[in-house]
Parts: structure tokens; sequence; C-alpha cells
């Protein structure tokens, strides 16, 4: 649903965005590259994510999301580039201060749910009698205490999946990267998902999430790279990627012809009696002014800020918007 | 703040889980049990084997003589046993004949009931010796060494001959302690050969499940396949030990004493601590190389697929080092150490041969930093070519070594 604002704060928009105060940055990456075999997985990839903010990486299967994703958290080392991780160069050295859950989760099928979050605990510096009194208390917390006990392989899918989000926070990190979270979760548990990221920022916790759905990153997001062929053609702000197309303006009048029409753009075009164009770079006071001196009889106008799938096909193009359209069909097939 | 792991710690919490997980599972009775099955067939084997042996070694041979020839055979041969008893066939009565009563040797020794050899018949004076021609050459000296014992005609005194036991000689100490080497280097390929396989699938587990990528983020791919090898190593050492308990209990309870092996140039003490650490060595090194291999494999078919070459790898590097034992201080030798796989096999072996320590310092510090690089390089090439994803590692999977064995085998 496209959100209904007074014009002037559009215009303001970016630079209200720029002029937030600086924060330290949680992940730096400047010109990262990396090549599989020749084929150029991702290509000069810039990134900046502020700490405590909700940071979404938007692009369709195979843009280069979970290559940079890896390359952020150390798995793999990139071929060029520089990546600074809560400043640190080698991101293994800040392990303890990182949680992740990858796309293709997995867990030990023998362990039991609180030995299986102790153990991701332990992996990232958490001592395990800690991690199993946590891990013990995490499930309590989320509902599944009567399942601590069980094997994961007693468990259903969502259930193994939920034990394994908790054993990504269970060290209570300072960086949590999810790849492609909401994949595989029923709206229920998307929701309480979207539901405990909030929760994590609102903490000072900075979260990345990869997506391949707009909504996602539209709803939650405060910053978006959107990645497409390996490259980054937008990052930043989510407001200043939809301001990369002009607002539009819908504009209801008496009459549809008149001497007025010449102070509408040339690309206004009608449906019925409304008016659609975007909004002209010189504001929305002058054409206001020359409407009301053309007795053009305004019933109604609004400005509509344009969405981030808008946002997309502007900055990524039709192609990557389609791949991106298909991949959200492939998931949900 | 909780701070990082260090590599090691890392690679601890790796080995906790997979020792747990391996010694809590059902299959690792079935693992503690495998060898003992070759050992019991072995054994039983061995018994019959020795129990048919002696059969065919210690012939009987009946004597259907006179009764009171009889009587005389028997006393010589008890007299004579304690000095060459050995050397004595066993005397079956068949029969002990009557004045004028004579008996066909051919019927008795067909009849085959006490399974004879052959028969003496006769008189002491002038006993006859009837059976196959090709045994009964053989008896012909005992048999009548008796008949001239139960005559009287034998020696009347046996001086008695104290017996001083001097130092072996320089060539049977190295002959002996050759032979401890042999054994030591036999025991360590063994050992290594039944357990290092078990390397092979130790990632197939992970990439099955897809926690690999979560153990990639965590800690570096050194610490995993660090830990792993570890976890491996210690589920090695319980089976060592279990089954050296098994073997011990055997040995009291069949109350049969082990051969006697010479000491070794170290002293027995030193030479099983460097048997332990040359173990551990010459696992990790194996293993290190089997687990980069292995973990380039993504279904046990493909491990399976593995273990050929890898045991073949091992026999090789066994044999490198039997030969350089044959050949103390030579260039073979010194080749057999310094390469890291032979190493520990050569170094076992010098253990047993040599008293110098200061060898075993140096080469356990190469060794370790062996292990150290292959684990390196192992975790580095698992990196390239695992942690993948998208379409080059696609592309890569199609190109990759076991893509063309399915291909081929499909």
């Amino acid at each position: 649903m496209p959100m209904k604002m007074d014009a002037s704060q559009w215009d303001n928009a970016a630079d209200l965005a720029s002029s937030l105060p600086e924060r330290p940055l949680a992940i730096e990456a400047r010109g990262l590259v990396k090549r599989f075999d020749g084929f150029t997985a991702v290509d000069g990839v810039d990134l900046s994510v502020p700490e405590g903010a909700i940071y979404g990486i938007l692009g369709p299967n195979g843009a280069g999301k979970t290559t940079t994703l890896r390359m952020l958290l150390g798995i793999i080392d990139p071929d060029k580039g520089m990546r600074r991780v809560l400043g640190h160069e080698r991101p293994h050295e800040v392990a303890h201060a990182i949680g992740y859950l990858p796309e293709e989760r997995g867990l030990y099928p023998a362990m039991k749910a609180y030995e299986a979050i102790a153990f991701l605990g332990a992996l990232r510096g958490l001592p395990l009698s800690e991690g199993r009194k946590r891990g013990r208390a995490l499930l309590e917390e989320n509902g599944l205490g009567y399942a601590a006990d069980r094997q994961i392989r007693q468990l259903s899918k969502g259930m193994a999946q939920q034990v394994q989000l908790l054993g990504t926070l269970v060290h209570e990190p300072r960086l949590v990267i999810f790849d492609e979270p909401f994949s595989g979760l029923d709206a229920l548990n998307q929701g309480k998902l979207e539901g405990m990221i909030r929760t994590l920022a609102e903490r000072g916790t900075t979260v990345i999430f990869s997506t391949h759905v707009i909504a996602h990153a539209e709803r939650m997001c405060d910053e978006v790279a959107i990645i497409a062929g390996g490259k980054v053609p937008f990052a930043g702000p989510v407001d200043v990627a939809r301001d990369r197309i002009r607002p539009q303006v819908r504009l209801e009048t008496r009459k549809l012809d008149g001497p007025w029409r010449a102070a509408l753009p040339t690309d206004a075009h009608h449906t019925g009696s409304f008016w659609h164009f975007a909004l002209p770079e010189s504001g929305v006071e002058p054409l206001l002014k020359a409407l009301i001196e053309g007795e053009a009889g305004i019933l109604s106008l609004s400005i509509e800020r344009a969405g981030l799938h808008d946002a997309f096909v502007a900055i990524a193009g039709e192609a990557a918007a389609r791949a991106l359209a298909s991949t959200d069909n492939e998931n949900h097939r | 703040m909780r701070g990082r792991l260090s590599t090691l710690a890392a690679a601890m919490v790796i080995a906790r889980r997979d020792f747990t997980a391996i010694l809590f599972s059902r299959s690792f009775i079935f693992f503690l049990l495998g060898p003992l099955f070759p050992l019991l067939v072995g054994g039983l084997a061995g018994g019959l084997g020795q129990k048919v042996e002696q059969s065919a070694s210690r012939p009987n041979l009946g004597i259907a003589m006179p009764a009171a020839d009889v009587d005389a055979m028997l006393a010589a041969r008890r007299a004579l046993e304690p000095r060459i008893g050995h050397a004595l066939p066993d005397f079956v009565v068949v029969r002990r004949l009557a004045p004028g009563e004579t008996v066909d040797p051919t019927a008795v020794l067909n009849q085959g009931k006490s399974n004879l050899a052959a028969l003496v018949t006769g008189s002491l004076k002038a006993p006859h010796l009837v059976g196959p021609a090709e045994r009964i050459a053989q008896w012909q000296g005992p048999v009548s060494l008796v008949a001239a014992q139960a005559l009287g005609d034998g020696p009347r005194a046996y001086p008695d001959i104290p017996l001083i036991a001097t130092v072996t000689s320089q060539a049977d100490d190295r002959r002996d302690r050759m032979h401890t080497a042999q054994g030591g280097q036999m025991l360590l390929f063994l050992l290594t050969m039944l357990l290092a396989g078990m390397v092979l699938s130790n990632l197939v587990e992970e990439k099955g499940n897809k926690i690999i990528e979560v153990l990639a983020a965590a800690i570096p791919m050194d610490a995993v396949f660090l830990g792993k090898l570890f976890a491996m190593l210690g589920v090695s050492f319980v089976g060592i030990a279990v089954w050296a308990s098994a073997g011990g209990a055997w040995v009291l309870l069949a109350g049969q004493p082990l051969q006697a092996l010479a000491p070794p140039a170290v002293g027995w003490p030193l030479f099983l601590a460097l048997g332990v650490v040359y173990f551990a060595m010459g696992y990790l090194l194996i293993g290190s190389v089997f687990l980069a291999i292995g973990s380039m494999a993504s279904t046990v078919r493909e491990v399976q697929t593995l273990s050929m070459p890898a045991t073949m790898l091992q026999l090789v590097v066994f044999f490198i080092a039997s030969y350089a034992m044959t050949a103390p201080g030579s260039m073979v030798e010194l080749a057999a150490i310094v390469f890291p796989f032979s190493s520990p096999f050569a170094m076992v072996a010098r253990a047993a041969q040599d008293p110098a320590i200061w060898p075993h310092v140096a080469a356990l510090a190469w060794q370790g930093f062996s292990v150290l690089l292959l684990v390196r390089a192992g975790a580095t090439l698992f990196r390239k070519r695992v942690m993948k994803s998208g379409p080059a590692g696609a592309v890569s999977r199609k190109r990759g070594i076991f893509a063309r064995l399915r291909r081929a085998q499909s």
C-alpha cells in the first residue's frame, strides 16, 4: 500500500536521510570480488551497514547474495577488495560476536534440542554449561520447552528451524546475519521471525538478512543493498531507494482538458477523470499555482511515494525485477 | 565479554561433539567388536593348525614285538626322554606277541585306528621298521637308539653339563632388535590402516546435514579439520585400549606367554611411549589427507570409491618404511624419516634399533609441523572447492572428478 504524505516531505527525503547522525559501521566492504572457475559471482560490491540497523540484501537467486554474505563471514575469502566486520578485517576474529543462520539449515539429528543450541553457542565461545542453561531457557521462552530433550530428528522441520534460530542467538551476538531467513517458513512463523528481528534491533543488535521478497525488505529494513548480477547498483536507506523514482501525482479535475493542461508534465496520462504523472522536479507548489490559475477545478490531488518494487525496477532494471519475481514464484511452488 | 576461541579451543569443541557422538552411538559397539572377529577366527584357525601340525610332526610308531621287548623298548624311551625327548617318536603298543606269534605289519598299518605312521616289529636285536618309504628313514636312527638303550648298549653315564649363559653377540642383538622394530612397525601399520580409513567419511555427515556452513562461519576450517582428526584419534585410542585389554585378558586366561621380543634400544617404557606418539602422528598425517580427500566427496558411495587408493597409499608408505628398516643409517632410511607419511613408521623402527633420543624429538617436531601444513592445505582446498554457491558451484561440480565418475557409473 503506498503511503500518502505531504509532497514537500518527499522533496527532502534524501536530504533527511543523509542528515541522520552518522553511526559507526558494523560492516564495511569495498570492491569485493569473487570468481569461481572463471565465473564472477560477486563483482565489486560495496556495503556500509550501520550498527544497530536492520539491513536487507535484496536480489534474485544467483545475484551474489549468499557469496557476499559468505565473504563477510569469512567462510570464503574475496579475490579482491576489503571487508571489515565489527572493526576486524578477519571475520573469524569476531566470530564470538556474530550469529549466522544459513539458507540451508541443518543440525546434527542425534543431538537433543537444548544440546544443539549449546553446541552452536560453544562454536561462538559460549561455555557449554552456560549454553545448556540458556538453551533450555530460550526453548521455554519460545514455547518449545517440552521439546528440549527431544532429538533433532524427532522434531518437525519448522521446530528444528526454530531451534537453529535460537542457537544462532544464544551467545547474544552484536551482529546477526540471516541468509533468506523467511524461506520455508509459514506466514505465522514469518511474522514471529519479523518480530524477533525487530526486538534484536531494538536491543542494538545489527541485523543483516538477504531476501528475494521485496515486501520483507520494505517492511523491516532501515537500509537495503540491491544486488543483481554480482553488482550492487544501490545501497542505502530504503527511503532513498524509493526516492530514486519521483513520487507519482494523482490529480482529479472537474474537466479533463483546458489551458491548465500546459502545466502538466509531458508524460501525464489520464484514466477516467484522473491524471497520473511523476511529480515535476520543480515541486508541487508551481503546479498547484498553475492549476488554480488555469481554473482546472481540482477535486483531489494526492502524491504517492514510489514503492521499493518500483525502485528496484528503476535501479536494477526490468530483467532483474523479473528474475526476482520468478525467484519468489519458485520458492512458493 | 567473551573473546574469540583459539584454533585449538575451537578444534576441541568439534572434537568433543564428534567423540561423544561416536562413542554413544550404537554402531560403536560394532566398531569395537570388528577386529575381535578376525582375531577369534585367526585364533581358532591357529589352534587347529597347531593341532594338525603336532599330530603331523610327532607321529605315533606302533610296536608289535614280544612282550618283554615291548616293555624294554618303552623303558628305554622313558630313560632317553629327558635328554632327547623331542627327537623321539611316541610309541603305541599294538601287540605284545606271544612266543612264536607273528604279525602282518601291512594289515596293522592299513587299519588306521591309531593313526600309526609306521610299525616297529622284530626283536630288540633285529628290529624292523615298516612304513611309507619317505618317512621311515628319518626314524631309523631314533628307533635304533632306543633299541640299543633297551639292550643295555647305550651310554652308561651322562655327564652333567652346567649351562653358562653369555651375553648375545652384536649380530644377535641387531637381529633381535630388528624383530622388535618389525613388530612395532607392523602393529603401528595395522592400527593406522584399520583406523585411519574412518576419517574418509568424516565430513559427509556435516555436508549431508548442511551444518558445515554453520561450522565454517563460526570457526576456521583448520579447526574443523583438526577437531575431526582429534575426535577420531580419541575414538581410536578407546578402540585400542579395549582391544589391548581384550588381548591381555585372553593371554592371561589362556596362560600362554607372548613370544618374547628383544628389548628395544631405547628401553621398553620409552619405546611404548614413542609408539603411542608415533601412532598419533601417523594417524594425524594420513588422516589429514584422507579427511581432505573425503571432504571433496558428497556421498558415501564416493567415499567408498576413494577407500581403495587410500589403502594403497598406506601400503606404499608401509613398504617404504619396512625397506628402510633393513638399512639403518642409509639414505633410504633418511628419506623414509623425512617423508612425513613414512616418518612415524621409520622412527618407531629406529627407536627399537638405535638408543639416540634427539632424532625422535626432531622427527616429532617435523611430523607435527607436517600435520599442521596438511590440515591447512586441506582446509584451504575445502574452502575453495566446496564452499561455493550458485551457478559457479554448479560449474565446478560438473567439472569435478566425482562428477566424471558419476557419469561413468551411470
